[in-house]
């Protein structure tokens, strides 16, 4: 694997002469880069880099995860609140995020280039040159034969080149070469596109590494809920979104500005509430379309889970779906406010939702006064109520909707500069008084209560809402086309077997031939066994059997892949040991 | 898409029939091992000294006692022919479940663990007809079959249903088949790493007379993984592409996801170990073992106790 064992390449060695301390100074240092550099890139480094791989991947299973679920990792913190900190200070809860991670995968790609290079080389030498020599004791080969046959040499080698001959890419590479004494050799292998394989694999590891990078850096994904029946949503900033997260080098000035609209959702359930298929028809707009000034033309689309919409290099996804009950207040002085927010579903299975539909009087411009008359609409929605005096939801689609909500009237706290939910009242404001429950009632649609001034709040319908999901990702093909070429490079090394085959043709007179046959496996492939039998009743057909070999008896050929699993050690030539 | 109840039924009849026949095939295998021993210790030594078993039909056909078949040989053999019996009613419980859901037949638990056995099978049967010799690692590789199976019909059992519209999908087909494929297979190799490590710390007493050498255990653990692992790797690029269109992005460290990856990484040391100098033998087989604990972990604890994306493949 590592270059061989020769003096660092020193320039500075003669004026380092005089100066005997400072030069052994710098050459343990350099010793200790080339040490260091040597030991990084052996095999063993690797296979311990990856056991940390793997055990430093787990804890990101086992525990929950930031950038997963953070109610998960609160929840933990209030179960374990004296062993949460110290995980967090290490960063279990993002551990795909933290430094010792990167550290090890940095390592990995350090360690797999700095292996890979020479071996690159080393292949496009191999890839050039001759196969090697045939050893002068064949014998000593795994797989070995010898006969002395009624043939002259040429005979015998004819039939070898044509044995190891076939077609373009069954044939083995072959060399012959003449030996001093009038032995003639043939040496042959094959497979070397296991190597090219082997190399394929491990660069693409680092091509997928590079292409997770790009989406890092360059990467957004942004959620936002939008109303069907018509309503749209622009790409053209991040303020748009509910949900927002950029890659490291992304500022939000580069979105590609297409518009959505959602014009109509419909979702399918079994008869017990299993939801069997969402569709949202939607219409686009690409970025170019925009920039064109040209609003009337939309493509239109069928979005579903499993089918996202891809525009101008991003996807939109249809993620959830929820409704958003509509309310119209009446004042008494006959002023109107229509409002419709989305409401969260709280049961998913049959889609019980809460949430809070806020209103502001109109015309009212007296601050004090402004917060006194400030309502908010807040409660439960059944798609499919139970009726009753507690209504629950009983199943998931727009069957029997109806809201049991409270009204509550005083100062909501939009104005105090905190950000509220938008799916509930501020807590605080009921719990110091500002806000007050003035009306509780169940509602079917068109039903209306009336509160104690006359003011009327009526529940007009529900339309149902998406969220949807945009994701931009420049990095996913690169990603997609290495780890394609991982797949091939890494069949191909496995599937492709490395194997050598020497013959030496010397002759013995009266027109006589004596063979010598040897193999050897390159790789950890079983099965040249067979192979190699094959070749031999083909080299020596049936004088093989009146000519036992005289080598130390190998009847039954042992394993090709060197070394006995008893002793552990390889004992022969591997794959590495000779590059 | 409405559930075909007879057909739903006849599939668990088929799955139960497979399972008793798979017991049936377990005893012919068991007694492979308490049949009359001296001429199959002969048997034994061809195979071990062999390197080649795994190659190497021949080995079998050397005749273990002249006159014929022992007892042994015979239970044995049975115990093959039972075992493809049993497969024949397993593909048929998968199939009609398929046929009476109206989709593919991988979508909860029970029909994965059943899937994963089939492959498991199917997997040793292949190998059993190229490598004969290998034959007394039936009983071994049936017993986690076994286990696989009655806890897939008692506990993980789901009855008949569609699945949630994140399922319907084809990439469900590519992904979750070649995942299945693939646990099936690195299955028998663990099967077999495991079986080494027992023979060579000689914890096997007596059965190991009949058990093929460490070299054959070493040799079918390796060429299974060989090509278990490429599945198994298209299957992990499979389920990132079917989440990029069903989840909006290929890889999100999902608990299974990670799982898989960690899984990935220990088979690739496998691979490493086995040409790492002085890991072959000894560490390598510990490293495969280590790998499919992690299959099964991923198949078993995320699902059911820690929620992922991945958790309505589970027991409702
Ligand atoms: C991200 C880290 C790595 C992964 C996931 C990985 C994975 C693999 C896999 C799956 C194989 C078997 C398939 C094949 O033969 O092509 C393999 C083989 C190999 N790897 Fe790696 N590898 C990694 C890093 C390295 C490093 C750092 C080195 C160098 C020290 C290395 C050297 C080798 C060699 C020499 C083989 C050939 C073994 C043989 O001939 O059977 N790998 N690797």
């Amino acid at each position: 694997m590592s270059s061989p064992p020769t003096a660092p390449p020193e320039a500075a060695a003669p004026e380092s002469e005089g100066r005997p301390p400072r030069q052994s100074a710098a050459r343990r240092v350099l010793a200790f880069l080339r040490n260091t550099w040597r030991g990084l890139t052996s095999m063993r480094t690797a296979l311990i880099l990856l056991f940390l791989l793997a055990l430093a991947a787990l804890p990101g299973a086992l525990l929950p995860q930031r950038s997963l679920n953070q109610q998960l990792v609160d929840q933990y913190f209030t179960d374990y609140p004296t062993l949460a900190p110290i995980l967090d200070k290490g960063g279990f809860f993002d551990v795909f995020a933290t430094p010792w991670f990167a550290a090890i995968y940095l390592l990995l790609m350090i360690s797999l280039i700095g292996c890979l290079v020479p071996r690159n080389l080393d292949f496009a030498r191999a890839m050039r040159s001759d196969p090697v020599a045939t050893p002068r004791n064949l014998a000593r080969l795994p797989h070995h034969a010898t006969a002395t046959l009624d043939e002259a040499p040429d005979a015998v080698l004819a039939r070898v080149r044509t044995l190891l001959g076939g077609n373009r890419f069954r044939a083995w590479q072959r060399a012959e070469r003449d030996e001093p004494g009038g032995a003639r050799t043939v040496s042959a292998e094959k497979g070397r596109l296991r190597e090219a394989g082997n190399l394929v694999f491990h660069l693409s590891l680092v091509g997928l590494l590079v292409g997770l990078a790009l989406g890092k850096l360059f990467g957004y994904e942004g959620q936002v809920i939008v109303l069907s029946g018509g309503s749209q949503f622009c790409n053209s900033s991040i303020l748009g979104y509910d949900s927002f997260r950029a890659g490291l080098r992304v500022d939000g000035t580069e979105l590609a500005p297409f518009c959505v609209r959602v014009d109509d959702f419909a979702a399918d359930y079994l008869p017990n509430g299993q939801p069997d298929s969402y569709r949202a028809q939607i219409g686009y707009q690409t970025a170019e379309d925009v920039e064109a000034g040209d609003t009337t033309r939309w493509s239109s689309y069928d979005l579903r889970v499993n089918h996202p919409l891809r525009v101008d290099g991003a996807r939109v996804y249809l993620l959830g779906h929820g409704y958003a009950p509509r309310f119209t207040v009446t004042w008494p002085d006959g002023q109107q406010r229509t409002g419709q927010i989305q409401w969260r579903p709280v049961d998913m299975t049959t889609m019980l939702s809460e949430g809070a539909t806020k209103f502001e009087r109109p015309g009212v411009t007296d601050p004090a006064q402004r917060q006194n008359s400030q309502l908010a609409v807040t409660g439960l929605f059944a798609p499919t109520s139970s009726g009753g005096q507690i209504i629950t939801s009983v199943y998931p689609d727009l069957r029997n909707p109806q809201v049991a909500v409270d009204v509550l009237r005083g100062d909501l706290g939009l104005d105090d500069g905190r950000g509220q939910s938008i799916f509930s009242v501020d807590q605080a404001q009921v719990d110091s008084g500002a806000l007050t429950r003035v009306a509780r009632a169940n509602l079917l649609p068109g039903e209306s209560l009336t509160l104690d001034d006359g003011t009327q709040v009526r529940f007009d319908d529900v339309t149902p809402w998406v969220s949807l999901q945009v994701s931009h990702d420049p990095g996913q093909e690169t990603v997609l086309i290495f780890a394609i070429l991982l797949l091939a490079g890494l069949g191909v090394s496995l599937a492709v077997k490395r194997r050598r085959f020497w013959v030496r043709v010397v002759p013995a007179g009266d027109g006589r031939t004596e063979v010598r046959l040897g193999g050897l496996a390159r790789t950890d492939q079983a099965g040249y066994g067979e192979e190699f039998d094959r070749l031999r009743a083909a080299v020596l057909g049936a004088a093989n059997e009146s000519h036992p070999p005289p080598e130390p008896s190998d009847p039954i050929h042992r394993p090709e892949s060197s070394g006995t699993p008893e002793t552990g050690e390889p004992t022969g030539p591997t794959d590495r040991g000779d590059t | 898409m409405p559930i075909d109840p007879v057909l739903a039924a006849y599939s668990d009849d088929l799955y139960i029939g497979a399972v008793a026949v798979y017991v049936i095939a377990m005893f012919l295998h068991a007694f492979e091992f308490v049949g009359n021993r001296k001429p199959v210790r002969t048997k034994t030594l061809v195979a071990t000294s062999g390197g080649d078993v795994a190659d190497a039909p021949a080995a079998d056909e050397t005749p273990a006692a002249p006159t014929g078949r022992t007892r042994s040989d015979k239970c044995g053999r049975m115990g093959v022919a039972v075992t493809l019996v049993g497969l024949l009613l397993h593909v048929g419980a998968i199939v009609a479940r398929g046929i009476a859901t109206e989709r593919w037949p991988l979508g909860n638990m029970y029909e994965f663990t059943s899937a994963i056995c089939l492959a498991a099978v199917v997997c040793w049967l292949v190998v059993l007809r190229r490598s004969p010799s290998l034959r007394p690692v039936g009983a071994f590789v049936l017993s986690p079959v076994l286990i696989l199976m009655f806890l897939g019909g008692t506990v993980l059992y789901a009855n008949a249903a569609p699945v949630v519209p994140a399922l319907q999908s084809y990439w469900l087909a590519i992904h979750v088949t070649t995942v299945t494929i693939a646990s099936g297979l690195l299955m028998v190799s663990g099967v077999a790493s495991i079986l080494y490590l027992l023979v060579k710390a000689g914890k096997t007493g007596k059965l190991a007379a009949k058990l093929p050498g460490v070299d054959a255990l070493d040799r079918l653990a390796y060429r299974v993984t060989v090509v278990g692992f490429p599945i198994y790797t298209f299957a992990v690029i499979a389920g990132a592409i079917w989440a990029e269109s069903a989840w909006g992005r290929f890889w999100g460290w999902d608990p299974k996801e990670t799982v898989a990856f960690v899984a990935w990484v220990v088979y690739a040391a496998y691979l490493h170990a086995r040409a790492t100098s002085g890991w072959r033998t000894t560490g390598a087989p510990w490293i495969n073992v280590a790998g499919f604990v992690t299959i099964v972990f991923n198949l078993f604890f995320i699902n059911m106790v820690v929620a992922g994306l991945h958790s309505y493949a589970g027991l409702s």
